[in-house]
C-alpha cells in the first residue's frame, strides 16, 4: 500500500480495495517505524489525521467522495496549520500554534486530503541541505550519510521514503526542485501567483512560491489541481484560469521545441551530469520535440542579485519575530532591549542571522542603490532574458544541480559554496517562472534531476512534458536501496 | 539679533474607514484592549496584507480638497524599526509614491487676511499599537487595537512663520478633514495629531537653523504653546551664543515646556524597502474624477457663499464655516426661516452662549437646527417677539421632546398679540386704572415724554404676555395723545 502514488490511492480508494483509514493507519506505522532514521517529520497528528480519514471513508461511505477524499499527504512546516504546531523549522516558532490554515492546507482540507502532520525543512527555508533546522537535519533516503536537500528535505525525504505519497513544498531558490533531484522525485514550483501564499510563512515575499514534491507528474497534477487559484488574502496572487492540469497529461510533444541555454552546460557541469541530461533530451526528440540552443547571458549574475534580494526581505519579514507576542522569548529581561536581542540572538540560527546580516546591510543609508536597487535590475534583466527566450521555445531544460546528493557536513563551513548548489535553479524564481525537476537518471547511484522551466502560467506544459518523459522512462520508479 | 521662526506640521489624521487599512478588523476607539486586532495586525507569521481601498479613496479625495497632484502610482515601503507596539518590525507607509503631491491650503490670519501654506506631500500608512505602561506591576501591556488604523500623514512645506500660524494651518486642516467626512477629527481620541518641527534663523538668513521636532501635540491650543515654549528655548540658547541640537522633543502642557527624548530614538536607520506583498496601487483619470464627483462644499467655499449670497459679516461666515457640524447647524436653520442673518445672530449669540456655558458641541445640543429654524420663522411672522423666542429656546433646552413649536408658544402664553384692537382695549384698561400716571406724564414736557412712557410699556406687557412691543409703543402714544 505504502508504495502507491497519490493517483493509485485514489483509484483504490474509489474501488474499495482499502479503507482510508486502512492506508493512513498504515503510512503512521511506517512513520513510526522508520523516520527515526530521516527525521523527516517534525509533527506527526496521527490522532487529527485517523478522523480526518474515518470521515473520509464516511463521506465516501454517503456517495459523497472526489478524486481527493480520504487521500494521505503531508505539509512542510512553513504552512500554517490552525491549532497544530508550525515551527518553520526553528527554535523561535517551536511553540507557535497558528489560529489558522494556510489557504493550500485549507483547500487540501476541504478536498478531503488527509494530513499526516508537518515536515521538517532548512529554518525559515534556508538552506540547501536541510542541515540548519532546529530540528535536525534531514537524512536522504538514497543514502543516510547524504542530504536529502533543501529547504523542503523533510518533504523529499518523506516522500522517497514512502512515508506518505505527496507533500506540499516551497521554493524561493530552488527549495522544491532541488530536493526533489536529490530524492529522486518530481517536483513542481509553480509561477509565482499560481498559490497563495497566505500562511506560508514568508522567507523571501516576491521569491516564495508554494509547490509539491511527488513521485509522479500526474500526482503533481493531482496535487496544483487543489492548490491552484486566486486568493483575496493574497494580494500578489494572480487571477488567471485554473485549468485541469490533469487533463492534458498525455497530449502528444510532437513540435515541442525545447530551449538548451549553453549557460547550464558550461564547464562548470560535470561531464556525467550533462550525459544524464542529454540522454532525457533524446527521449524527448524520440517524443517529437526539436530542440534549440538559446542563450540566457545573465544567468551568471542570478545568485548575487539573490543573495542580495532575499536577505533584504528575509530581514524585514523576519523582524516580527520578536519575542513580544509569539514564539521564543528570553529568560528575564532586563528591559525591552534585551528582550529584542536575545529572543532573537538565542531564536535564531546562524543561516538565519547570516541572511539577516546580509538584508540588513544591503538595504542601510546609502547601500541601497548600489545593492539592492542593482539586484533589482539585475532581476529584470533575467527575466527579460527568459521572456526572450520563450518567443523561441516552448520550454526551457537542464540540469537540476550541478551534482547529485552531497554528504552532510560537506558544505557547512561554507556558505558560499552551499549557495552555488542553487546557480540553475535561482534564475526562475527571480523571473518568476514555474519549474520543475524529474528524475532523469543515477550518477554514483544517486538519484538526479533534468529541469524543466516553463513560460509564465504554462504549468500544464511542464506537467504534460514531465508525465509524457515518465511514460517512456522509469527513474520515477525506482526505489531508495534502503527500502528495495 | 531679531529671528525669523520657521515651522513645518506634520499632522496625522486617523481615515474613518470601517475597517483596517491591510486588514478586515474593525477601527472602532474604545474596545477592550487587543478585541480588534486580528491575526495580520498582530504580525502573526504567513499572514499578508491586503490594501483597503476605501482608504485610498479617502486620501484621493483630501488630495483634491487641497488641490494636490494625485499619485497615480502609489507605492507602500517598509520602514523597519522595533518597537514593542509595531507588531511586524515595519511600518508600511509611501515613501517615494505618495498618493496625495504637492497641494495647498489658505489660512485665515487674526488680521483678516490669508495666508496659502503649501502642502508637500500626504502619504497612506498604518498606525501603531499602544503600549500600556500603567497597572502591569513594572512591565508593560501592548494593546494592538489601533495597530493597522489608517493615517494620512499630511506634511506642510516649513513655510508657517509664528505659533499662531501652525495653530490655524492645523485648524483648518481638521476643518477640511471633518469636512470631507474621512476623518472623525477627535483630537482627545488621538485622531488626529500633530508634530511640529521648529527652526530659528537671523531674519534675512536664506539657509533654515537647527531644528527640532515636538513630537506627537494633540490639541489646537497645544501647539500654539508647545511650539511657543519650543521658540523661546532656541532663542534663549542662540542668543547665549548656543547651537540648537537636531533631536526629537516632548511638550508637556503642566509645565509649558519641551524636553529632548531619548536621543537613540532619533538616530534610527529606517532601510525602507518597496514591501513585497502589496502591489503598486494604480489608478487613472476616471477614478480620480470619480472621486472628485463626491467633494461636498469645503470650508473656504462655504465661507464665500456666506458672505457673499448671504450677506453675513466676515467674522460671521468664517466662524460659522469653521467646522462642518456648526455650519450645517447654522445653515439648516437659516434655511428653515429663509433668513441667513437672523440665523447667524441666533447661532453666534444664543446657541455659542449655551454650548460655551454647558460645554457642548454643538452635535450635543439639545434644541435641534430644526427646531431653532421654527423659531425663528415664528420671530419673522412676528408671532414670537426677541424675548419670547429665547423662552422657547430655554424650554427646549430643558426639554428638546417638544416637537410642535406653536403648541409650546401657546402653552407658554407668549403668543405675541399684534391685533391693534386687543392692544387698545388693553391700554385702555391701563390707563383707566392708573389716573395718577397719566397725570404726571400729561405734566411731563414734551421733549421728556418718550422716557416717561416707559412704565406704561411695562404696565401693558404685564397685563398681557407676548403683545408685540411695537404695536404696544405705538397705541400707548396714540391714546396718551388723545388725552
Amino acid at each position: 500500500m505504502h508504495n502507491k502514488t497519490i493517483a493509485e490511492i485514489s483509484r483504490d480508494l474509489a474501488a474499495g480495495v482499502y479503507t482510508s483509514v486502512d492506508i493512513t493507519r498504515e503510512l503512521l506505522a511506517r512513520i513510526e517505524q522508520h523516520d527515526a532514521q530521516y527525521n523527516s517529520f517534525i509533527t506527526v497528528t496521527a490522532e487529527q489525521a485517523l478522523a480526518q480519514a474515518a470521515a473520509a471513508d464516511a463521506r465516501r461511505a454517503a456517495g459523497q467522495a472526489s478524486a481527493w477524499t480520504g487521500v494521505p499527504i503531508a505539509h512542510k512546516d512553513i504552512f500554517c496549520t490552525n491549532g497544530v504546531l508550525t515551527t518553520c523549522g526553528s527554535k523561535m516558532l517551536s511553540n507557535f500554534v497558528a489560529p489558522y490554515d494556510a489557504t493550500i492546507v485549507d483547500h487540501f482540507n476541504q478536498a478531503g486530503a488527509v494530513s499526516l502532520g508537518k515536515l521538517n525543512m532548512d529554518e525559515f527555508a534556508m538552506g540547501s541541505s536541510n542541515e540548519s533546522s532546529y530540528y535536525g537535519p534531514v537524512a536522504n533516503p538514497w543514502d543516510r550519510s547524504r542530504v536529502p536537500g533543501g529547504s523542503s528535505g523533510g518533504s523529499a525525504a518523506a516522500v522517497a521514503a514512502r512515508l506518505v505519497p505527496g507533500a506540499t513544498a516551497s521554493d524561493t531558490g530552488g527549495s522544491i526542485r532541488q530536493p526533489a533531484a536529490f530524492c529522486g522525485l518530481t517536483g513542481l514550483k509553480p509561477t509565482y501567483g499560481r498559490v497563495s501564499r497566505w500562511g506560508m510563512i514568508a522567507y523571501a515575499s516576491s521569491l516564495d512560491q508554494a509547490g509539491v514534491i511527488t513521485r509522479t507528474a500526474e500526482d503533481a497534477a493531482m496535487m496544483l489541481n487543489v492548490m491552484a487559484g486566486l486568493d483575496a488574502k493574497d494580494s500578489t496572487c494572480m487571477d488567471h484560469p485554473v485549468p485541469d492540469y490533469t487533463a492534458t497529461l498525455n497530449d502528444s510533444l510532437a513540435g515541442l521545441t525545447i530551449g538548451l541555454p549553453k549557460e547550464y552546460f558550461s564547464r562548470d557541469l560535470s561531464p556525467a551530469m550533462a550525459e544524464k541530461v542529454r540522454t532525457a533530451i533524446a527521449h524527448y526528440e524520440q517524443l517529437g520535440a526539436t530542440v534549440k540552443d538559446i542563450s540566457l547571458p545573465n544567468t551568471h549574475l542570478a545568485i548575487p542579485a539573490y543573495y542580495i534580494i532575499a536577505p533584504a526581505e528575509c530581514s524585514a519579514n523576519l523582524s516580527r519575530m520578536d519575542g513580544v507576542r509569539f514564539g521564543y522569548r528570553c529568560d528575564d529581561p532586563k528591559d525591552i532591549n534585551d528582550l529584542f536581542k536575545r529572543s532573537r540572538g538565542e531564536g535564531f540560527g546562524n543561516e538565519v542571522k547570516r541572511r539577516i546580516m546580509i538584508g540588513t546591510y544591503a538595504l542601510s543609508a546609502g547601500f541601497y542603490d548600489a545593492y539592492y536597487n542593482k539586484a533589482q535590475q539585475v532581476r529584470r534583466l533575467i527575466k527579460n532574458d527568459f521572456v526572450e527566450a520563450f518567443k523561441e521555445v516552448d520550454v526551457i531544460m537542464g540540469p537540476t544541480t550541478p551534482t547529485p546528493a552531497f554528504p552532510q557536513g560537506s558544505n557547512s563551513d561554507d556558505p558560499v559554496a552551499m549557495y552555488l548548489e542553487d546557480i540553475f535553479t535561482i534564475a526562475l524564481n527571480l523571473a518568476g517562472l514555474p519549474g520543475m525537476s524529474i528524475p532523469c537518471g543515477h550518477i554514483n547511484q544517486l538519484p538526479v534531476g533534468l529541469q524543466l522551466i516553463g513560460n509564465y502560467f504554462d504549468e500544464a506544459r511542464l506537467l504534460n512534458c514531465a508525465h509524457q518523459f515518465q511514460q517512456v522512462t522509469d527513474w520515477h520508479q525506482h526505489t531508495p536501496h534502503d527500502l528495495a | 539679533m531679531e529671528w525669523e521662526v520657521v515651522i513645518g506640521l506634520e499632522i496625522h489624521a486617523q481615515l474613518a474607514t470601517q475597517s483596517k487599512i491591510f486588514s478586515g478588523a474593525a477601527t472602532a476607539y474604545g474596545a477592550d484592549a487587543n478585541t480588534q486586532a486580528c491575526a495580520v495586525d498582530l504580525g502573526l507569521p504567513g499572514v499578508l496584507p491586503v490594501f483597503n481601498e476605501e482608504a485610498l479613496r479617502m486620501a484621493v479625495k483630501f488630495g483634491l480638497a487641497i488641490d494636490a497632484e494625485i499619485g497615480k502610482k502609489s507605492v507602500f515601503d517598509r520602514k523597519n524599526y522595533f518597537y514593542p507596539d509595531s507588531p511586524k518590525g515595519y511600518q508600511t507607509t509611501q515613501l517615494h509614491y505618495p498618493t496625495v503631491g504637492m497641494g495647498h491650503i489658505d489660512i485665515e490670519l487674526d488680521d483678516g487676511s490669508t495666508r496659502r501654506i503649501n502642502v508637500t506631500r500626504a502619504h497612506l500608512e498604518e498606525d501603531a499599537g499602544k503600549s500600556v505602561h500603567e497597572g502591569f506591576g513594572g512591565l508593560s501591556g501592548i494593546d494592538l487595537n489601533r495597530a493597522g488604523t489608517p493615517l494620512i500623514e499630511i506634511v506642510s512645506e516649513p513655510e508657517l512663520r509664528s505659533a499662531k500660524e501652525a495653530s490655524a494651518y492645523f485648524r483648518k486642516m481638521h476643518s477640511i478633514v471633518t469636512y470631507l467626512g474621512i476623518c472623525d477629527g477627535d483630537l482627545s481620541q488621538g485622531s488626529m495629531r500633530c508634530d511640529c518641527n521648529v527652526s530659528l534663523r537671523p531674519k534675512g538668513q536664506t539657509e533654515f537653523g537647527t531644528r527640532t521636532e515636538i513630537k506627537n501635540v494633540n490639541s489646537f491650543r497645544n501647539v500654539e504653546r508647545a511650539i511657543e515654549a519650543e521658540i523661546e528655548r532656541q532663542m534663549d540658547i542662540l542668543e547665549e551664543g548656543g547651537r540648537i541640537i537636531q533631536e526629537t522633543r516632548l511638550y508637556d502642557a503642566d509645565k509649558n515646556e519641551t524636553r529632548a527624548m531619548r536621543s537613540k530614538e532619533v538616530a534610527n536607520d529606517y532601510r525602507y524597502f518597496p514591501c513585497p506583498d502589496l502591489l503598486p496601487v494604480i489608478i487613472d483619470d476616471n477614478y480620480i474624477e470619480a472621486v472628485r464627483a463626491t467633494l461636498p462644499e469645503l470650508p473656504d467655499q462655504k465661507r464665500h457663499r456666506f458672505q457673499k449670497d448671504h450677506g453675513l459679516s466676515a467674522i460671521d461666515a468664517a466662524v460659522l464655516s469653521s467646522q462642518r457640524e456648526l455650519a450645517h447647524y447654522f445653515e439648516t436653520a437659516a434655511q428653515i426661516a429663509n433668513d441667513y442673518k437672523l440665523a447667524a445672530n441666533w447661532v453666534q449669540g444664543d446657541v455659542s452662549a449655551t454650548l460655551n456655558r454647558l460645554e457642548l458641541d454643538i452635535t450635543a445640543l439639545p434644541v435641534s437646527a430644526e427646531q431653532l429654524g421654527q423659531i425663528l420663522l415664528r420671530i419673522k411672522d412676528n408671532t414670537l417677539n426677541n424675548g419670547g423666542a429665547k423662552e422657547v429656546f430655554n424650554a427646549l433646552l430643558a426639554d428638546p421632546s417638544q416637537t410642535d413649536i406653536d403648541a409650546l408658544i401657546d402653552q407658554l402664553g407668549l403668543k405675541q398679540v399684534s391685533d391693534t384692537g386687543a392692544i387698545e382695549a388693553i391700554v385702555n384698561d391701563v390707563l383707566a386704572a392708573n389716573p395718577k400716571l397719566v397725570e404726571s406724564y400729561l405734566a411731563t414736557p414734551e421733549d421728556k415724554r418718550a422716557k416717561a412712557i416707559g412704565p406704561f410699556i411695562g404696565l401693558v406687557r404685564k397685563a398681557a404676555k407676548g403683545v408685540n412691543p411695537q404695536v404696544v409703543m405705538d397705541v400707548l402714544q396714540q391714546q396718551l395723545n388723545r388725552l
